[in-house]
């Protein structure tokens, strides 16, 4: 039976990539217990995983000295995930397409991709210093009895 | 799991079995020093067997684009086999399922070398 009560967690972690193992791990949990379906949770599970290592990669370059934070909250609608980290930030909108013919053979550059490919929303917000991304997935509406 | 890489030579084409994670970190960095060996040691017809591929995320992604250009430019092909479907799926949503050639069995893997 999914879990509909507001549930919230939020964790504060080194920039390491134990971290985005811990940040997955909670994910997955949150997506299970919020009652998402086998196919959707691992795409859920993906896109905070992605978001994880921008921040502990690009964002805080694996600064001992910096943390990220990932909070997860669940409701009647819907998971919201945040993900914040303590980087100089950076520009979404200066992200390259990796789609695009020149960037296919990039060997990095799809974690925001994926990240918006999974997730119903996905906001963008400067922390001065460093960024938080919120990424969100609508729970489906329920069925009518049939 | 980390993952691990076992390595074969069939008809002079060197297979990779991977098992387990490819992401950030262990297992993308397995994955390049299998390639960057394989290529060290002469070899240029590369298969990467990804059949118990358990996740890979963008930046084993990035390690499986990486490999298939160190080998196209050191003059060799590097070809994809038993790819699970969410691999299948990611590699689909990048547009990077016609990069790659990609095979569901070893014996037609191996023949599609030139």
């Amino acid at each position: 039976m999914p879990d509909s009560t507001t549930s919230r967690v939020s964790l504060t972690l080194g920039s390491t990539i134990e971290s985005v193992d811990t940040v997955e791990r909670t994910a997955e949990d949150f997506a299970q217990r919020a009652g998402f379906d086998a196919d959707t949770i691992p795409n859920i599970v993906m896109a905070v995983r992605e978001a994880a290592v921008n921040a502990v990669l690009h964002g805080n370059a694996y600064d001992p000295a910096k943390q990220i934070t990932a909070s997860f909250e669940t409701n009647s609608d819907s998971l919201v995930v945040r993900i914040a980290d303590q980087g100089p930030g950076f520009d979404p909108t200066r992200v390259p397409d990796p789609l695009a013919p020149e960037n296919i053979l990039r060997g990095s550059g799809r974690g925001i991709f994926l990240i918006r490919a999974f997730m119903d929303e996905v906001h963008f917000r400067q922390l001065h210093p460093g960024s938080e991304l919120t990424l969100i997935k609508h729970r489906a509406p329920a069925q009518p009895a049939t | 799991m980390s993952m691990k890489v076992t390595t074969r030579q069939v008809d002079g084409i060197t297979v990779l079995d991977l098992s387990g994670r490819i992401t950030l970190g262990e297992g993308s960095v397995t994955l390049r020093d299998a390639v960057r060996d394989a290529l060290a040691k002469g070899s240029r017809n590369i298969l990467l067997n990804l059949g118990d591929v358990s996740y890979i995320d963008s930046s084993g992604i990035g390690e499986l684009v990486s490999g298939y250009t160190s080998v196209k430019n050191a003059g060799g092909e590097l070809k994809l086999l038993n790819l699970t479907k969410k691999v299948h799926d990611l590699l689909q949503i990048t547009k990077l399922y016609t990069v790659f050639d990609i095979w569901d069995a070893e014996a037609s893997a191996l023949s599609a070398f030139k």
